[in-house]
């Protein structure tokens, strides 16, 4: 067991009339190795609670356990979890500092008090993964385009090789390309090097797509929490809590009122594809 | 001429070298011609760095043309003496709204820009009251700006702009950096804008889903305007869009998708309605044969 909050509670404010509960009583379990989805709308309580998995943030209420310990006991260090659930936050490359790209993606590495090569090592390691050859190592981060940065901001974080790999929308202001490449590369991480991925996003399309478990939270809940298929299931509810489900999963629940044969628990495009070509695909 | 004309339009961004000498050329926008008439709807997309916002920038003079001829209402954008004139046709509204809005109550902001052309607080008022009913966001007058969501920044940006009378509104990605639910509330008031009170929009943006409704629809690569005509037109042309590092709404691909496996579709399909209804065509005549 990676990661498991016990009654998380967090309350900003507390004790004035502004008093905001930002997490209400969360209980979760996060396994090693699965790609989960985190989703909600702007102000639910997502980003409180990718905070609280690297201990950026205390709860204020109930315990969270780290392989085992309890990250708030006594000698617990804040610095091993933070090397082993790495946080990368929105638009991270404002975030980027150094001269080149390779010096940046060093920094992280180099304050876990590695020796120089290893740390060298690693940080191309890192740029390997996210698909940036040698070539940009010495070219300064702010000549590359938005995506490329996005991508040395990610890199900065995988040299420090966590096992887990919070992503707090990673893709918002990229284009449909620049959005395929990263998520590409991320799947390819949690495939190959068995990383754990908390993904934050607002793209039902994406988590869909990409994800084995939705966590859906909601007035700092857990609104829903299951594999794709059981969450859409609910878009009826979703969508009162100002989310939606793929818009492939509405064709299909249009097709199905009409009488077409179909599950309605498609919720990917090649998935739909399928289901209709079963049907009528040879008919013609 | 329509309200904003571009003809032969290149701009090029001059790197410099630390002592400030030019050290390279980036073509951003390569020959341009567009011609866009007042009251339409047009939508402008491109991936990132294609040039997209460099043009949307000449459409209020933020830049002046390096080649070519800008016009905005008629009035060449390169002429410092027209510099007053192009922007009052032409408002701009840009992605992140926190950089936009300055006052601490939304009304005060919406009246920022008139009060600083001298409009009388009588009338600066009113434009107030009118911009705000507009973007739907009168309720929240007295609020704080801090407070609302980015949706609701977003809008009260516009009201901004709004109060200002312009003829045009250019939208530079204004929904970037918005959830779901932020992102159609601004596409639903630019739409109304455009509808109800006849304003030429210009939306900038690499949501497909956004410019489905959009009267023209114009697609950059490289600095060049690649595709042109209406949503259903472009949309059908799915191949080429994916090669512009694009997307179209599932529903589109779906269709796309299908039709390569054989089925016979319609091209550039935009809506659940006509997909269903297709299908379901489909699979009657096979049913019933």
């Amino acid at each position: 067991m990676a990661i498991e909050l016990k009654d998380v509670s967090y309350v900003y404010e507390g004790g004035s009339p502004q008093e905001i509960h930002a997490l209400n009583h969360v209980t979760l379990q996060i396994p090693d190795g699965q790609f989960i989805g985190l989703i909600g709308h702007t102000g639910s309580g997502k980003s409180t609670l990718i905070q609280h998995l690297n201990g950026l943030v205390r709860a204020t209420a109930g315990d969270i356990v780290f392989n085992g310990r309890s990250i708030y006991g006594e000698g617990f260090s804040m610095k091993e979890l933070r090397s082993k659930v790495g946080l990368v936050f929105q638009y991270p490359e404002h975030q980027l500092f150094e001269t080149d790209v390779l010096t940046d993606v060093c920094f992280g590495p180099k304050n876990l008090g590695l020796d120089a090569e290893t740390i060298r090592v690693r940080a191309r390691e890192a740029l390997d993964a996210v698909g940036l050859d040698s070539s940009y190592d010495t070219v300064s981060p702010f000549e590359l385009s938005g995506g490329q940065k996005r991508r040395v901001a990610i890199a900065g974080v995988l040299a420090m090789k966590p096992d887990v790999l919070i992503l707090d929308e990673p893709t918002a202001g990229l284009d449909p390309k620049g959005r395929d490449e990263i998520l590409d590369q991320v799947a390819k991480l949690h495939r190959e090097q068995k990383i754990t991925v908390v993904l934050v996003s607002h793209s039902m399309e994406d988590v869909a797509k990409y994800v084995d478990r939705i966590i859906v939270m909601n007035h700092g809940s857990v609104a829903f929490d299951g594999a794709p298929k059981e969450v859409f299931a609910h878009y009826r509810e979703l969508e009162k809590i100002g989310l939606a489900a793929p818009q492939v999963t509405y064709i299909v629940h249009e097709l199905k009122k009409r009488g077409f044969p179909i599950s309605g628990d498609i919720t990917t495009v090649e998935e739909a594809r399928q289901a209709i070509l079963q049907v009528i695909g040879d008919k013609i | 001429m329509g309200i904003i004309k571009a003809s032969k339009l290149i701009y090029d961004y001059i790197k410099r070298d630390e002592d400030g000498n030019p050290d390279g050329i980036k073509r951003a926008v390569d020959q341009v011609d567009i011609d866009i008439e007042a009251g339409q709807f047009v939508a402008i997309l491109g991936h990132n760095g294609s040039g997209k916002s460099t043009l949307a920038k000449h459409m209020n003079a933020l830049l002046v043309p390096s080649q070519g001829t800008v016009w905005v209402g008629e009035k060449d954008t390169s002429l410092d003496e027209n510099l007053w004139d192009v922007r009052r046709t032409a408002g701009m509204v840009f992605q992140n709204p926190d950089n936009q809005i300055i006052g601490t109550v939304v009304e005060e902001d919406v009246g920022f820009g008139p009060e600083n052309i001298g409009v009388p607080t009588k009338e600066i008022w009113e434009r107030v009251e009118r911009s705000l009913d507009a973007v739907g966001m009168t309720l929240y007058r007295h609020h704080s700006p801090n407070k609302l969501s980015g949706g609701q920044k977003q809008r009260v940006a516009i009201a901004g702009v709004m109060a200002m009378k312009p003829r045009c509104i250019v939208l530079d990605e204004p929904t970037a950096m918005l959830d779901p639910n932020g992102r159609r509330e601004v596409i639903r008031t630019v739409r109304e804008l455009n509808r109800a009170e006849q304003i030429t929009v210009i939306l900038i943006t690499h949501y497909m889903e956004e410019v489905i409704e959009a009267d023209r629809v114009f697609v950059m690569d490289e600095g060049r305007v690649v595709m042109e005509g209406t949503p259903v037109e472009v949309f059908a042309r799915t191949a080429e869009l994916k090669k512009y590092r694009l997307d179209v709404p599932q529903v589109t691909e779906l269709a796309w998708e299908l039709s390569q496996a054989g089925l016979p579709m319609s091209e550039g399909i935009l809506t659940i309605e006509q997909f269903t209804e297709e299908i379901m065509k489909l699979y009657r005549q096979k049913s019933g044969a």
